[in-house]
């Protein structure tokens, strides 16, 4: 299913943080959003799974209107993997996996059969299946990122949306948490912060700047000296991956060389 | 809605869902509820527990100035209840088992499952184990519109609902007020909720004995002392079916909020993006919330401590899913409180104890052992 943002703008307190922001997901596709910090990434995601409603401009998930759709039915289409704040009652990981089918379910009805063996499945894809009955308070960073991530995807959506969900992760659990959005098959938009990680993994690149797209397209295209020095001030030299042929950017310390 | 184009039709039903996320197809089928508790455990669990409440509640109603002993109470109130006979030289133990006692351990018992439900679910709210209705300030806030009702004579339309209907209100205006204050520019930080909620609680409890200074002829002082530390002394018959109708429907209401209530708990974006609305669900609960925490307070002062260490306590065993606490919260709460009013009006008989005073004893020590649990932040600060 494709995800359309049409000339979305959020003003909070008279700031703006996202202005006139227009990018298209085709179906399957994986689109990474990158940008400086307070750039307006996570407020623009936050328009996609509607924890913000933006103040101007529409969201589209295939044909239909994002804020058109009933809650419960637009959490059946679109997941999110957000910054969480933090949680002060100690549920399980299984709990807080399970709690993923919410939309699916009324009131406090019972996972069936095959919605726990869901579960089961996407903690074992993320590696967490060993800590199924561990409180969640006790989790590492990285571990925690990976139940969430497997709580987005027992929702079932078709699109998902995640912000920067490679925080705290290990290289290991980075590069298979990447290789694992790629082969999902879903419709996936992805604040990260690390470019490299970003070629590496998205069939397109979007730089936010100001809370404006600044440019678009392939990451060979987007991700060039001149763009990382306007936009995140840094020198960069970019060099292709010898395996991939990707872009792979090295910075330089020192700004004269 | 179509599916997506990566996997066929039948996607959406049976094992095959799985591939959609790209999860490896030949995991070992689970047993049922492997990783999940068991249902059994938790209706055993709850069973105990109400015939643990059956027993408690016969035993205090044979305690006190006059020792009844279980066996002759069980006689006494299976006659009442079964249109039997008592011989003429029973009439007083009768009276006092049917007239005095019963009506006050049986809304003991309700304001007991009613303050720990309340408590659970004013937790989930605010995603804060150290919230319950009297540190935010909502029972106080319901003892002044209580005492408000009480000494202006307001609200005299609704006949004996008016103190309860006073106190509803104060409740709902002050949850509101403290939610107001605690939230700045829609986020609501756990600090600032349980910070305000003490102070306002305060601030309610001084315009309340204010209040009651200033009525003309009253017993001023045992009458602040009864709003602020909870009795049960004036328990009658007729005081009893608006709480057990209001407190019972608020139980199994807030049950069936149950998985609401665990996703709210996770955070207003994280449960935005499950398909709850935070804010209209909160705004159903507030009222929820308030008005039993009215309709109790209107019966039985403002109680502390009971909404805060029920849960808590509930959590350790069953854990923190909000539909299984929910289910023994209410049940554990009834018991503890049976027992504490039967403390408070038998450990210095012939005077009594405040409420308060027994629930803050218990209740002080866990509010500080759980401030210092590990791992406990004030929401990430």
């Amino acid at each position: 299913m494709d995800l359309r943002l049409d000339a979305i703008s959020v003003v909070t307190d008279g700031r703006s943080l996202v202005s006139g922001l227009s990018l298209d997901v085709s179906d399957g596709q994986v689109v990474g959003l990158v940008g400086p910090n307070g750039s307006g990434k996570s407020t623009a995601l936050r328009c996609v799974y509607r924890a913000l409603r933006p103040s101007s401009g529409t969201v589209w998930v295939g044909e239909q209107e994002l804020t058109r759709l009933p809650l419960r039915r637009s959490a059946q289409t679109v997941a999110a993997m957000t910054q969480d704040g933090g949680v002060d009652f100690d549920f399980t990981v299984g709990e807080v996996v399970a709690l993923g089918r919410a939309p699916h379910l009324r009131g406090n009805q019972a996972l069936s059969g095959r919605e726990r063996e869901l579960c089961e499945r996407a903690m074992d894809r993320l590696d967490i299946g060993h800590l199924a009955h561990r409180g969640v308070l006790t989790l590492s960073g990285g571990e925690r990122q990976r139940v969430l991530l497997a709580r987005a995807l027992v929702q079932e959506p078709e699109i998902l949306v995640l912000d920067e969900p490679t925080n705290h992760l290990d290289v290991r659990h980075q590069v298979e948490l990447l290789s694992l959005l790629r082969e999902s098959g879903l419709t996936v938009l992805v604040v990260l912060h690390d470019l490299n990680l970003a070629a590496a993994a998205c069939d397109r690149i979007g730089v936010l700047s100001g809370g404006r797209l600044v440019a678009s397209g392939a990451p060979a295209a987007v991700l060039t000296p001149e763009l990382v020095g306007d936009v995140f001030g840094v020198r960069a030299s970019v060099v292709q991956h010898p395996l991939t042929g990707g872009p792979q950017l090295l910075y330089s310390l020192d700004s004269t060389r | 809605m179509p599916p997506p184009s990566t996997s066929p039709p039948s996607a959406r039903s049976g094992a095959a869902a799985a591939d959609v996320v790209g999860l490896p197809p030949a995991a070992p089928a689970p047993t049922a509820g492997g990783r999940f508790a068991t249902r059994g455990a938790l209706l055993a669990g709850c069973a105990a527990l109400t015939a643990l409440l059956l027993g408690s509640v016969v035993v205090a109603i044979g305690l006190g100035p006059a020792v009844i002993t279980p066996q002759e109470t069980a006689r006494h109130l299976w006659a009442a209840l079964s249109g039997g006979r008592i011989g003429a030289g029973e009439v007083t133990t009768y009276q006092i088992i049917w007239q005095i006692r019963t009506p006050r351990v049986l809304l003991a018992a309700l304001v007991g499952a009613g303050l720990s439900a309340v408590g659970v679910a004013i937790q989930a709210m605010v995603r804060n184990a150290l919230a319950d209705p009297f540190v935010l300030g909502v029972s106080s806030g319901a003892s002044v519109g209580a005492v408000g009702v009480t000494v202006t004579g307001g609200l005299a339309a609704l006949g004996i609902y008016a103190v309860s209907a006073g106190a509803f209100l104060g409740a709902l205006a002050a949850s509101l007020l403290v939610y107001a204050a605690a939230s700045s520019r829609g986020a609501l930080s756990p600090l600032r909720l349980v910070l305000t909620g003490v102070a306002m609680s305060l601030g309610f409890q001084a315009v309340m004995s204010l209040i009651i200074y200033f009525a003309p002829d009253s017993e001023a002082t045992s009458l602040v002392l009864y709003w602020t530390m909870g009795s049960f002394g004036a328990a009658t018959w007729g005081a009893l079916p608006v709480v057990a109708v209001v407190v019972t429907a608020g139980v199994v209401t807030l049950w069936r909020y149950g998985r609401v209530l665990d996703v709210l708990s996770l955070g207003d974006e994280t449960a935005a993006s499950l398909g709850v609305g935070p804010d209209r669900h909160r705004k159903v609960l507030l009222v929820l919330v308030s008005l039993v925490t009215g309709v109790m307070v209107a019966v039985s002062g403002a109680i502390a401590f009971v909404g805060l260490v029920m849960p808590h306590v509930v959590r350790m065993a069953v854990g923190a899913s909000h539909a299984r606490v929910l289910a023994v919260a209410p049940l554990a709460g009834a018991v503890f409180m049976v027992w504490v009013d039967l403390a408070a009006r038998t450990l210095v008989a012939p005077r009594e104890l405040p409420l308060g005073v027994i629930t803050a004893l218990v209740g002080v020590p866990v509010f500080v052992a759980l401030m210092r649990r590990r791992g406990y932040t004030f929401g990430g600060r």
